[in-house]
């Protein structure tokens, strides 16, 4: 399959045209000049785009895809109404399947998976909860085991326990060499 | 009286449950009740989740809404990554019946089903929109004398043809909040630049998340702004916390600037406490003009 088909698969949720929307892109660089991370660092947008409209499958490696924060302000403005955010967030997913995922994102998905909660509550917070009048517990699956299982099963489900190298026996992230 | 379910999220009920308290005690004063969704989760955020796998973030998200749905309430949250997520989703789902039927066939087992009855909104639409801003005035009783950097954060107002806000280029819906207040919405550089914290980044490469918040602060403190005012909890955690970091990793001035959230300001200038407000438990204390 072509690196857009396997986009498209990915981004299956937002529709075929939301993806198809990058054979739009003319390479007018406006996202580049919009992209406050771009401002900081070498990840180029305009180039990305370009890549991928190539079918140049290296840009999954390429660790710059990873520093947009999704902050939708070359989506709102593209001249072409290129859905880029949403074809950035499609393509990443393609690249954590080829398994370029960091552990640092391993590990924010794997308190998902175990707490049901991406920041999970500690003793501090507790204690500060009740200060405040509220309940020392909130009322998610931090306090209710099948919400939590809930979350578990469509985990298991989706496969994404395997796709984040989740190990049910140890309850922690599998060893893994970052790719 | 209106009634609605709080979406809680992760940053806001595990770290900063003092966004929380302020904005179920001040939508309580204009008879907004707020009843637990019980059982909720992670939305899970639309940037990181979304990056992951979008199968596994549309059904956990959609499990959030239906959970909600099925109580017969709207939703609110105080997050912008919560609002993303949940309201992304169920505009998804209110407008592709293939992806709706995908989802109940996959919550089946859970004893779900989404129907599409409600709709989900940020808090800052109810005070907006529910309350007013002619009503928020008229409960002022100790006006902030401040001048407020006001932080919109991304996902509140964009993509605007999802979010329906209007123009995400020139919002004044927040400094309108804010000015109600008694305090004064002063412009900066790159006022509706992100935080820096979505879409993974702050997991993934902190340097460069805190780099755009140092920006931010940078021009705030420019401007001669004396606190931050935001409507999310991650923006928030990543502008309080965020300024502690920097010193760490940068070894530069201190900025202090107090962060609040937009119902924490809202809740001072009607006459709560800091401390019930949970503002003294900031990493970045509160100065004189908001200790009351
Ligand atoms: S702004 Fe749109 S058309 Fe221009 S380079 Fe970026 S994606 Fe392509
Ligand atoms: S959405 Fe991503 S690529 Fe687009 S401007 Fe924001 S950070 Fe840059």
């Amino acid at each position: 399959m072509s690196l857009v088909e396997d986009i498209e698969e990915c981004g299956w949720v937002f529709g075929k045209d939301t993806v198809d929307s990058l054979y739009a892109c003319m390479q007018c660089g406006k996202c580049t000049g919009s992209c406050p991370s771009g401002r900081i660092t070498g990840y180029r947008t305009r180039r990305l785009m370009n890549k991928v409209q190539s079918g140049d499958r290296s840009i999954l490696e390429d660790p710059d895809i990873w520093l947009c924060t999704t902050c939708y302000t070359c989506y709102e403005r593209c001249p072409r109404e290129v859905k880029t955010t949403d074809v950035i967030r499609a393509l990443r997913n393609v690249a954590a399947k080829e398994g370029h995922m960091s552990k640092a994102h391993r590990a924010t998905a794997m308190y998902v998976i175990k707490t049901g909660h991406a920041v999970p509550i500690n003793d501090a917070t507790k204690k500060l909860r009740k200060k405040l009048g509220l309940s020392e517990i909130p009322p998610t699956t931090h306090k209710y085991p099948e919400a939590l299982k809930a979350i578990q099963d469509i985990s298991k489900k989706m496969k994404f326990d395997k796709l984040v190298g989740f190990d049910w026996n140890t309850m922690n992230l599998e060893d893994r060499e970052e790719k | 009286m209106k009634e609605y379910a709080y979406f809680l999220g992760c940053i806001t009920p595990n770290r900063y449950p003092g966004i929380e308290a302020a904005t179920v005690k001040v939508l309580k004063k204009f008879d907004i009740e707020t009843r637990d969704l019980d059982g909720a989760s992670c939305c899970p955020a639309p940037g990181v989740f979304g990056s992951f796998d979008l199968n596994t973030w549309l059904l956990i998200a959609a499990r959030n809404v239906t959970l909600a749905d099925m109580m017969g309430l709207d939703v609110y949250v105080t997050c912008n990554g919560c609002y993303g997520s949940l309201q992304e989703a169920d505009h998804l789902l209110k407008e592709k019946p293939e992806l709706k039927d995908w989802v109940n066939e996959n919550l089946k087992d859970e004893g779900l089903e989404y129907k599409g009855n409600i709709e989900i909104k940020h808090v800052v639409e109810l005070l907006y929109d529910d309350i007013g801003i002619k009503r928020l005035k008229e409960a002022v009783v100790a006006p902030l004398d401040a001048k407020i950097g006001v932080h919109y954060g991304c996902h509140f107002l964009k993509p605007s043809a999802v979010r329906g806000h209007g123009s995400s280029e020139r919002p004044t819906i927040l400094d309108e909040l804010v000015e109600a207040t008694g305090a004064e919405s002063v412009d900066y550089k790159d006022k509706l630049m992100c935080c820096g914290a979505g879409g993974g980044v702050r997991t993934r490469d902190l340097e460069v998340s805190l780099t755009f918040t140092k920006q931010k602060f940078e021009s705030m403190k420019k401007a001669g702004i004396d606190a931050t005012i935001n409507p999310c909890a991650f923006c928030h955690l990543q502008m309080d916390r965020g300024q502690v970091e920097i010193k760490e990793k940068f070894g530069e001035e201190f900025f202090n600037m107090p962060v609040l959230f937009i119902t924490q300001l809202i809740g001072l200038s009607m006459g709560m406490s800091t401390e019930e407000l949970g503002l003294n438990a900031h990493a970045i204390p509160m100065t004189e003009k908001f200790i009351r």
